[in-house]
């Protein structure tokens, strides 16, 4: 479990849509250091497939997913 | 590092607001994944890079027998091509489209456009279609590029994924 406070940066994609949870998610991985830890909350159901796609394109990696109340909980490490 | 990235290559030939999102969508999301995108704009697609008619592209009922009524209560049903040709159906289709982008949040055709911008997508305009259909240079969008389809070909050659809307 990542704690609280080794979180680099919060984004909160709730309520939006492809391609925006991607989009925000890229440009958040950009402006954190290699090795930072990036969260992503979103309610789009495509999300947790694009999320995996992305992981399995860029390299970075997805450290933990969760779901609550409709709310997907991703937390992805900037890789390099 | 030391691979090459991945490149995707898509001409955007219409101009109407349904078929206008789908290239645009696809450019920044490969654009998000570090990809290297260039989109091709001919024929009505470069009403999309057109400065004035960006923010008004339409979509009519006629001929697009997928194109629902403000009626959701009965899913099946669909705008008849001859009701869609009456007037006011393509100001209604449109609008109503807009509707539903926006109570998605979905950005509008310009505010992906700067999100392509901004992402280094390459947006080419079709040189030919300029002088078929009379637009010029100063028409578009500065960040707008033209050139020809031997370009287009060039780029798409070693492109990963090519595709025609």
């Amino acid at each position: 479990m990542v704690a609280d406070g080794q979180i680099a940066k919060r984004l909160d994609c709730q309520g939006l849509v492809c391609p925006y949870p991607i989009i925000e998610l890229a440009r958040a991985i950009k402006s954190v250091d290699t090795g930072a830890i990036v969260e992503l909350l979103a309610t789009d159901p495509g999300s947790v497939r694009d999320v995996e796609a992305f992981q399995k394109r860029t390299g970075h990696q997805l450290v933990e997913q969760s779901q609550a109340n409709g709310v997907f909980r991703f937390l992805v490490r900037r890789a390099k | 590092m030391g691979e090459r990235a991945k490149r995707l290559a898509l001409v955007a030939s219409k101009g109407s607001l349904d078929q206008a999102y789908p290239p645009l969508i696809l450019a920044s999301t490969a654009a998000a994944m570090g990809w290297e995108v260039g989109i091709f704009f001919t024929f009505y697609g470069l009403d999309i890079l057109h400065k004035k008619r960006l923010e008004h592209l339409q979509v009519s009922p006629v001929g697009n027998p997928a194109m629902p009524p403000p009626i959701p209560a009965i899913p099946m049903l669909k705008v008849p091509t001859l009701m869609g040709a009456l007037p006011g159906m393509t100001a209604m289709a449109t609008t109503m489209m807009k509707g539903w982008m926006a109570k998605a949040k979905m950005p509008t055709i310009k505010e992906m456009l700067d999100l392509c911008v901004e992402a280094d997508v390459q947006l080419i305009a079709c040189a030919t279609t300029m002088g078929v259909m009379g637009i010029t240079q100063a028409d578009l969008i500065p960040a707008a590029k033209c050139a020809g389809a031997t370009t287009f070909l060039d780029y798409a050659a070693d492109a990963d994924v090519s595709l025609f809307i």
